[in-house]
């Protein structure tokens, strides 16, 4: 791993700037009550203070559970829901809350693929209509549409003869073909890709996978990928954030995350994955933890895995811990790390993708508090945990 | 201990649709033995949903055909009327669906669920019905369960009502529990919770239980024997080792090759099947794999028979031409390359 491969939202030595960049990003969606005047009481969390940043032709994937966040964040990234705090920028554009008209240039740069190639197609629309849309929208001239429909459909594996067929008419990996030829319709720089292949059979996820993998090559393509499990995330991710009610618990790069995984939350992930080998799995240590995801309304004080996870101890209820870099731009917010020993613990520095409201202790019990100020074109809203460490706020 | 306890020989299943008839399920033979997790894989569209819903009595409509016997300790499930169904149904065999949602009523109380599902077969008070249904839901890992009784589907979790669905099985002790996809919409962490809990009930009831699945990763963590289905046939079948490491059928080498695995580093291309399944109203002549398989040759335009090819393992069976050494070469290759590149889907 390079130096410019980390994931550390501070200006990169070879002054490259990063394509997509998000700084404490978090968006609430309230909750009214029920009588007429419909008050806010309270606040589902579902994207709670997340940084990022993605360069050119990278992938980065994130990996959660349900009701995570992971989705909410995906369609925060590409502008389809306006965050209620933090700042979003597009290569050197901050998109966080521009409107329809000024967003237009950055729809065609960043795409969208879909989990259900089902409902994500128009089930009354031809191929060549649903493909050729986005061109004429973007300004592609209308003479020029039906062949470049036909060349994509191509290069995503289709007949092209089949331009005038309508969704239904194909097969589940050929309709999630279709989705992703228009989505490159646009010509895009960025997509992303929500659970692309979940709704697949496996030997037609293989088959999309590659495709995707192809594609980023030719079109020098960055993606973002949203999935439920760590396994299929694996084969093209350059960095994989791992993310659980609303925050990221770990980010890595991708191989290492599987040898060297330092949150608690990580291992219990890939030590759920069964694994396709009947001997392994006898023989494999597995760690099934308990209970359930808490409700993101109120989500706990403290470390929001500590009611499952196995190491938490005192502190762990009561400070948010902030995300800890070690070696190598592996970032991980745990009081308790695994596989990594004292002298690591020791060189581990506080990332400034750290959440706002992670205390100042790291791992090891060092005290390392957040630089002063908050950054720069940063607003909090008021609802926030930062400002009312319980987390019990908006309980209603 | 190996006492059969579910014998299906020849079943066919076919549905009469404006296409033509859809032959869903061709000459499927199993047995399930007392104590046993059978695992059945496929992809969608390989029968293998159907041929465990037609063992429920789920299948049957005007549209469609049956044929064989599926013998439940004796008695005919395929030929049954429906009041025998429904005597047998719940006590005898019963199911666990993919989706707890919609296989829960929305408008009632979950203990009362369970409640009707006992005194629909035991002449016993609700007081006492309600009484196994708390203790059932307090071993499926439900916690509270005297309150949670109370409360409506809604109110619960995926996984726990998925727990829900499991204490409902189980409350009749059938010999037979099938289980169809029963974690696939659950998280891994709570997937691997439910597993446990199939496992240790399987284990302590000693039923068989019949494990419907297209993840492989969980039929290597809870099957003792694995039949794999394609376009309504078996292809191949044997005990979990046996289809693991000495898999005889070339779509099982695909199966198993596109599978990711979290514990090793990835291979630059995933090994993908090429093409797609095929349509069930036009299945093709002969072996239905042989237009996606790489190994196919002349023979394969007739259909093999599903029978034992390895002189030290008679009871793994597959439906296959080619010679066992000749399998066991090739599938080194495909192994090493991957089965094929990726073909274009036509």
């Amino acid at each position: 791993m390079t130096e410019n491969d980390t994931l550390v939202a501070r200006p990169q030595p070879d002054g490259q700037q990063p394509l997509l960049q998000a700084e404490h990003v978090q968006l609430f969606f309230p909750i009214r009550s029920g009588d007429l005047i419909g008050r806010t009481i309270g606040a589902v969390h579902a994207v709670d203070d997340v940084s990022l940043s993605l360069m050119e032709g990278h992938t980065l994937g994130i990996v959660g559970e349900s009701g995570c966040g992971k989705s909410t964040l995906a369609r925060c990234l590409v502008r389809l829901l306006e965050p209620t705090g933090g700042t979003l920028r597009f290569h050197d554009t901050d998109i966080t809350h521009l409107g329809r008209k000024s967003l237009q240039p950055f729809r065609r740069e960043v795409q969208l693929v879909f989990q259900d190639p089902v409902s994500s197609l128009n089930p009354r629309k031809r191929v060549g209509q649903i493909v050729g849309t986005p061109m004429r929208l973007h300004g592609v001239r209308r003479g020029e549409v039906p062949s470049r429909v036909r060349e994509l459909l191509e290069r995503v594996g289709l007949n092209p003869e089949h331009v005038n067929r309508f969704p239904h008419e194909f097969s589940g990996g050929q309709r999630q073909r279709i989705g992703v030829a228009r989505a490159l319709a646009t010509n895009p720089r960025l997509i992303v890709l929500d659970e692309p292949v979940s709704a697949l059979d496996v030997s037609i996820q293989a088959q999309v996978i590659n495709l995707l993998d192809d594609l980023q090559d030719d079109f020098n393509l960055s993606y973002v990928f949203i999935a439920h499990d760590l396994s299929v995330v694996r084969h093209f991710s350059d960095q994989i954030a791992v993310m659980y009610l609303g925050k990221f618990m770990e980010v890595s790069p991708a191989a290492e995350l599987y040898h060297k995984p330092i949150h608690p939350y990580t291992e219990a992930l890939l030590s759920a994955i069964p694994i396709p080998d009947p001997r392994e799995n006898r023989d494999r240590e597995r760690r099934v933890i308990g209970g359930e995801p808490p409700n993101p309304i109120s989500p706990p004080p403290g470390c929001r895995f500590h009611t499952r996870c196995p190491r938490a101890t005192d502190i762990c209820k009561e400070v948010e811990p902030p995300l800890a870099e070690y070696a190598e731009g592996h970032l991980a917010a745990c009081h308790h790390p695994l596989n990594v020993g004292s002298a690591e613990i020791s060189a581990a520095t506080r990332s400034p993708l750290s959440p706002l409201s992670a205390g100042s202790v790291m791992p090891g019990g060092r005290e390392e508090a957040a630089p002063g100020t908050p950054l720069p074109g940063v607003s909090r809203v008021t609802a926030g945990p930062g400002e009312s460490p319980d987390g019990q706020d908006g309980a209603g | 201990m190996d006492e059969q306890l579910l014998e299906v020989q020849d079943l066919e299943v076919a549905f009469a649709t404006e296409d033509g008839l859809v032959r869903a399920v061709s000459g499927v033979s199993f047995t399930v033995s007392r104590g046993e997790v059978v695992a059945i894989v496929g992809e969608s569209g390989s029968g293998k949903s159907v041929t465990v819903m037609t063992l429920m009595g789920l299948t049957r409509s005007p549209n469609s055909r049956f044929a064989g016997t599926a013998r439940l300790r004796g008695e005919d499930l395929v030929s049954a009327s429906e009041e025998q169904l429904e005597d047998i149904r719940g006590k005898e065999i019963a199911m666990i669906f993919q989706d707890p949602i919609s296989s829960l009523s929305p408008v009632q109380r979950v203990g009362a669920q369970i409640v009707e599902q006992i005194r629909a077969h035991e002449n016993i008070s609700k007081a006492a019905a309600l009484d196994r249904a708390i203790e059932l839901m307090g071993r499926v890992g439900i916690p509270n369960a005297r309150e949670r009784a109370r409360a409506y589907p809604h109110e619960f979790s995926g996984g726990m009502r998925q727990r829900v669905m499991i204490a409902m099985a189980l409350s009749l002790s059938p010999s037979v529990l099938i289980a169809d996809e029963p974690t696939t919409a659950l998280d891994v962490t709570i997937q691997a919770q439910i597993l446990d809990e199939i496992r240790q009930l399987s284990a302590e009831s000693d039923a068989g239980v019949i494990f419907v699945t297209h993840d492989l990763g969980v039929v290597a963590d809870i099957a003792d024997r694995v039949l794999v289905m394609y376009a309504g046939r078996l292809v191949e079948q044997g005990t979990v080792d046996e289809i693991f490491y000495d898999p005889q059928h070339p779509y099982t080498w695909g199966l198993l090759g596109s599978v990711t695995r979290v514990d090793r580093d990835p291979p630059r291309r995933l090994p993908a099947i090429p093409g797609q399944p095929p349509s069930l109203v036009a299945t093709p002549e002969g072996c239905a794999f042989r237009p996606r398989c790489p190994h196919a040759f002349d023979r394969c335009r007739e259909l093999p028979p599903l029978a034992p090819r390895l002189a030290e393992a008679p009871g793994h069976l597959d439906r296959c031409w080619l010679a066992p050494s000749d399998k066991r070469a090739r599938r080194e290759v495909a192994g090493r390359i991957g089965l094929s590149e990726e073909a274009a889907a036509s």
